[in-house]
């Protein structure tokens, strides 16, 4: 019972937060509903025993890519409002494009229910004696090591592309110049002379 | 009982939402990209779902796989929108040519 509690509990959370992510009018507070939807969906993934992914889900999105949206939004000064403009004219369209895919998509779940799909055997069993994260690291470190690592190669080539697009040369900055630091030798920078008493210092 | 079903329409609806976000925010690409968050989101709920369901883990090793190209591309996404606003001051993208020769 408590389960179909916290299943509807969830769910409604998660659409509707979803919805108020792309209907809101300030930016800002579509980020703030967009991590109410993960945090929700981090829920519905616990219902169903996916401790990892859901902890994963609360890390990565809520802690990153949250965060970035968040910066990114209050960073620019953009005028909101102009890029409203065209918001009613679009709405009819959407809605007739989102209704349609959506007794698409209901109408393939009925299919599927009705036949469900039955698998003669599993890629990789679940263990009921293993807990969900030492189920997923025993893949992830033994048979699934090369998708890890595309992953990681996957997250290098966007910290690398993230940096190169905003990177910029800017001009009248004074950096360090290690050659002509290098350069440099004792007898060019220093000189010495026979002061004369009482007069002052020529540089 | 809580089954398989109510998962996955749950993900149809997160599904559509990301795509009906995609079509009225047409100028907005701050939101184009959280509606593509949505949708990924999505994907990954029908994943865990139909992994949970079936006793089979792959599904959740996918989903992880999901994840990260999800934050791959909302950090390269907002990479390229900073560099945009910084050459147009603005971000309004329903007419973005600068790509036309």
């Amino acid at each position: 019972m408590i389960h179909v509690i916290a299943f509807y509990l969830f769910a409604i959370l998660v659409v509707s937060s979803g919805a108020l992510t792309i209907l809101s009018r300030n930016p800002v507070h579509s980020v703030l509903w967009l991590i109410l939807a993960f945090f929700n969906a981090a829920g519905l993934m616990i219902l169903l025993g996916a401790e990892f992914i859901a902890m994963l889900l609360v890390i990565v999105y809520v802690g990153a890519v949250a965060v970035l949206f968040l910066f990114v939004v209050m960073m620019l000064d953009i005028d909101f409002a102009e890029l409203r403009a065209g918001f009613v004219d679009y709405l009819p369209f959407g809605l007739l494009i989102a209704l349609v895919l959506l007794a698409e998509i209901i109408l393939g779940i009925g299919l599927w229910s009705a036949g469900p799909i039955e698998l003669a055997q599993r890629a990789a069993p679940a263990n009921p004696e293993l807990s969900n994260i030492q189920a997923i690291g025993g893949l992830l470190y033994t048979r699934y090591i090369f998708l890890f690592e595309a992953a990681g190669i996957v997250l290098l080539v966007a910290m690398i592309g993230a940096i190169v697009l905003t990177h910029r040369a800017r001009g009248g900055v004074k950096g360090q110049n290690v050659a002509k630091q290098n350069r440099r030798r004792p007898q060019d920078a220093t000189r010495n002379i026979n002061q004369p008493v009482g007069q002052g210092v020529e540089l | 009982m809580i089954g398989l079903q109510h998962y996955m329409v749950v993900s149809a609806i997160l599904f559509v939402m990301g795509v009906l976000g995609i079509f009225i925010n047409r100028k907005n690409v701050i939101i184009i990209l959280m509606a593509i968050e949505l949708i990924l989101l999505s994907v990954n709920i029908n994943l865990v779902a139909f992994s949970a369901f079936l006793g089979d883990l792959v599904g959740q090793v996918f989903s992880m796989f999901v994840l990260t190209v999800a934050a791959g591309e909302a950090a390269i996404g907002l990479a390229i929108l900073v560099i945009y606003f910084r050459g147009r001051g603005t971000i309004a993208v329903d007419d973005v040519n600068r790509m036309k020769g």
